[in-house]
């Protein structure tokens, strides 16, 4: 076959109409990755081996009529979900010997879907970064400009999906992982509801943030990927026991009548005036699909990053205080003694802005500052929930811009924290208030791609992926494709 | 609020961290930078604000207390820097 479909509905019914094996399509995508990754370093491990015996075993089922509806499907797995006998790096040299001795609840689903592992993809360090300039294993570079950065910290798994060297991917999202960099590299990403994809065996950043979904071109794939990875996990304490539903079987569905809330927040001096007029375009393309627009308050918005940064340090400060050398990652050689081994393994295994994280953590954490800063953002993480379940009352969605710039320079902002931090400004209020959230392609500034946010209700993914779904039949954003690819 | 020097190095020790002393002083610079940016905090009354420590204030479930995994010590140890005897191996800490 010449050309492949490239969405993962299209290579679901193609497999299921038996147009091309499983082995054809994985075969396709491996070549894709030989030939292409080299200029974008989306993959940290690529599984060629397994990918095929996955393949094969996916076509077996198929042909004993065992098939389920994404039997055969490749995917590329972000490298923050352990994979049994597959190195699970975190971007981190920590754990670059780390080969996983099970399977996160994700991985196994993916497994048990009897979808086919392409690799392991790319991601800053940890999580920790909106750039994917902090990895290990280098920067992913965005295929739309390979001067740019992918965003971050799923910047492997956008820039793989975005140069169709995957089909779908997982992803992470702690403060925007997930819907920066989708809305950089151009790709369609959500991040489902706190609780609603089980956090066991994915690699722990900020435990009460961390929030695991999909990206892929379409709304519609969303959907397909969401149907495999949500689910109520007795090993994730935080998981939610929530009704499972099919989270496409509503994209048809007319969005006339939705109500549609724009936070005037969100239109602020920080948002670039290119990426506000595509915003405000593609809300206009909603419009004149019927939904209504109004514009709503969200007073406690601005100060999402502050309390984010101090809540999602801290907690990365108590999380990575188990890498210390003992049971498995980085070792340094020849301790003098126990404490020379934790020092060094810590100091030599962990990249500048983990420690830079852990170290702001540690400090928000110590006696005496533990009210003035960690009590304090959690106050205020309840004020920011307060005001968005409060606006949720009277709109069916929240809509804005995903990030306020398209993609900025590898370098640009690696020498300013502060700078690169404000990058998420209109992401980590969500996470802080738990809910869900899609970024959409919505046209491009200057030849690169901006991203359309939509936040619903706690557990209105489908409704989102609905809105999402009828803009893209509208809309041709999503299938452009990048230079590289 | 201004990080200096010598907390750099207190909270590194804290968190088991070593920082080069001529990294230190660009530390300091770039944690005094965050934390002045974390102060807009500040600028907000939360006296009567309870704190939220999970988004969706759902009770966390426990499991029934049952053995669920099997004994996984030898892929579990395969990732060790170093074992002996089924056991992991540190410098030694009792003279």
């Amino acid at each position: 076959m010449s050309s492949y479909p490239d969405t993962v509905a299209g290579i679901a019914t193609a497999l299921a109409k038996r147009e091309f094996s499983s082995k054809e399509i994985t075969s396709h995508y491996l070549a894709q990755i030989a030939a292409v990754d080299g200029q974008l370093n989306s993959y940290i491990t690529v599984c060629n081996e397994r990918a095929l015996e996955d393949a094969k075993a996916a076509d077996e089922l198929r042909s004993r009529g065992e098939a389920g509806p994404m039997t055969g499907v490749p995917y590329a797995h972000k490298d923050i979900f352990c994979t049994k006998g597959i190195r699970t790096s975190c971007g981190s040299r920590m754990l670059d010997n780390f080969v996983a001795p099970y399977d996160a609840t994700v991985s196994g689903r993916l497994n048990e879907a009897g979808m086919v592992l392409l690799g392991k993809t790319n991601m800053d360090e940890f999580a920790m970064g909106s750039s994917n300039e902090s990895s290990y294993y280098g920067p992913v570079l965005n295929p739309w400009k390979t001067s740019a950065v992918p965003g971050g910290s799923s910047g492997g798994s956008a820039a793989a999906v975005a140069a169709r060297i995957a089909p779908c991917a997982t992803a992470t999202d702690t403060g925007g992982s997930i819907r920066q960099p989708a809305a950089l590299c151009g790709v369609s990403g959500l991040k489902p509801t706190y609780g609603k994809v089980s956090r066991y065996g994915m690699i722990a950043f900020a435990s009460s943030l961390d929030q695991g979904g999909p990206i892929a071109t379409t709304a519609e794939d969303l959907g397909l990927m969401t149907n495999v990875m949500a689910s109520f996990d007795r090993k994730d304490s935080t998981s939610i026991d929530h009704t499972i539903v099919d989270h496409v079987g509503e994209l048809s569905a007319s969005i006339k009548g939705l109500r549609l809330g724009i936070p005037k927040q969100f239109f602020d001096s920080a948002l670039d005036p290119d990426v506000a007029t595509a915003t405000r375009d593609a809300i206009a393309e909603l419009e004149g699909l019927g939904a209504v627009a109004t514009e709503i308050d969200i007073p406690s918005i601005g100060l999402a990053i502050p309390a984010y940064y101090v809540i999602s340090s801290a907690e990365c400060s108590s999380n990575l205080s188990r890498y210390d050398g003992v049971r498995f990652g980085y070792r340094c050689d020849d301790p003098i003694d126990l404490e020379d081994m934790y020092i060094r393994s810590r100091s030599e295994g962990l990249g500048n802005e983990t420690k830079r994280r852990i170290l702001i953590g540690t400090y928000a954490l110590s006696s005496g500052y533990y009210d003035a800063y960690y009590a304090k953002a959690q106050r205020i993480r309840r004020l920011i929930r307060e005001s968005f379940t409060s606006a949720l009352a009277d709109v069916d969605a929240i809509v804005g811009p995903t990030s306020p710039s398209v993609a900025f320079d590898l370098g640009e902002k690696t020498s300013d924290p502060v700078s690169m931090y404000l990058s998420d400004i209109y992401t980590t209020a969500v996470n802080l208030a738990g809910l869900p959230a899609v970024s959409v392609p919505a046209g491009f500034v200057k030849g690169l791609p901006v991203g359309l946010q939509l936040i619903g209700n706690d557990f209105e993914e489908s409704k989102l992926l609905r809105i999402a779904h009828q803009y893209q039949s509208v809309t041709d954003w999503h299938k452009r494709k990048p230079p590289i690819g | 609020m201004a990080i200096v020097d010598d907390e750099v190095r207190e909270i590194a020790y804290l968190a088991r961290i070593k920082i080069d002393d001529d990294e230190i002083p660009g530390y300091a610079q770039q944690l005094s930078k965050i934390l002045d940016f974390v102060a807009q905090m500040d600028a907000v009354d939360t006296t009567d604000v309870e704190p939220l420590a999970h988004p969706v204030e759902a009770v966390p479930h426990n499991r029934t207390d049952v053995v669920l995994e099997q004994d996984m010590r030898e892929s579990f140890q395969s990732n060790a820097p170093q074992i002996g005897n089924s056991l992991y191996l540190v410098p030694k800490v009792i003279e």
